[in-house]
């Protein structure tokens, strides 16, 4: 997809805090339904969002206590037909080391104290692409959905 | 803020249904968890969780899921799902769930596999 253009952009500010994925989920889901986006993949954006917003809040540490939403309608340069909806979830925290990120697998999170840790695998199964860029910076996780 | 979990229990013969309507979080799992774990210690060793009022779960929800169905293995119970929304039974899927919990269609196929099961 990264030879489509983008044919609309949207960028909105939350404030981090509980239960604020749904209002972020709201936000994705409305723009995949406006360019017709099936039911189900609607559904699936939602899940990667709120999934992408909980690690921000649990995670991100971010002094600005903000995160950033991007939502990119993305199609071929020259025509109007919307292909794909590019989201992109940022925030300005302390970042992590992705290479030390381990898959969770479901036999061992049965036998362990620790539960969780489900979260990318989850949005990676749910999305199209899915890239995720930290540093010191903050974390940016980019994610495409095609229609 | 929305609204917390709404649960409904039904104790059947042998089984034991519990009904969500809402958003399954931290705190909407913890109170499925309080609610299984009472019927465990009712004698209900076979559970139903029916999701139809439920459209949206998150990880931390699903985490808590998890640690029931933990319990229900160490009590040679049993935890199955039902009426499931595609993605969160995709979810499901994705994370390993189903190889631990079956996932019926709707509550009339558990029931009848269920308490055939139990019986």
């Amino acid at each position: 997809m990264s030879e489509l253009g983008v044919l609309e952009e949207t960028h909105l500010t939350f404030r981090l805090a509980p239960e604020m994925e749904l209002e972020v989920r709201a936000c994705a889901c409305e723009m995949a339904k406006s360019i017709r986006m099936s039911t189900d993949k609607v559904e699936e954006v939602g899940m990667a969002v709120v999934e992408a917003c909980i690690n921000a809040i649990e995670h991100s540490r971010a002094a600005d206590g903000q995160l950033h939403l991007g939502l990119a309608v993305l199609g071929s340069a020259g025509a109007d037909e919307p292909q794909g909806l590019r989201i992109t979830i940022q925030d300005q925290g302390v970042g992590f080391d992705c290479s030390k990120l381990v898959p969770p697998r479901i036999e061992d999170n049965l036998k362990s104290i620790r539960k969780r840790g489900w979260g990318l695998k989850i949005i990676e199964g749910l999305m199209d692409e899915v890239n995720v860029l930290s540093g010191e910076g903050g974390t940016s996780v980019v994610m495409l959905k095609v229609l | 803020m929305t609204e917390g979990l709404k649960l409904k229990v039904e104790r059947r013969d042998g089984l034991a249904v519990i009904y969500t309507e809402g958003y399954i979080n931290n705190q909407g799992g913890e109170e499925i968890a309080e609610a299984a774990y009472g019927l465990l210690d009712e004698g209900f060793g076979t559970l139903l969780l029916n999701l139809a009022g439920t459209k949206i779960v998150n990880s931390i929800g699903i985490s808590i899921l998890i640690e029931i169905i933990e319990k229900m293995i160490e009590v040679e119970g049993r935890l199955s799902f039902c009426h499931l929304t595609p993605t969160i039974e995709k979810t499901f899927h994705i994370m390993g769930l189903a190889q631990y919990a079956s996932i019926f269609p709707d509550e009339q196929a558990a029931v009848t596999e269920l308490q055939a099961g139990a019986s």
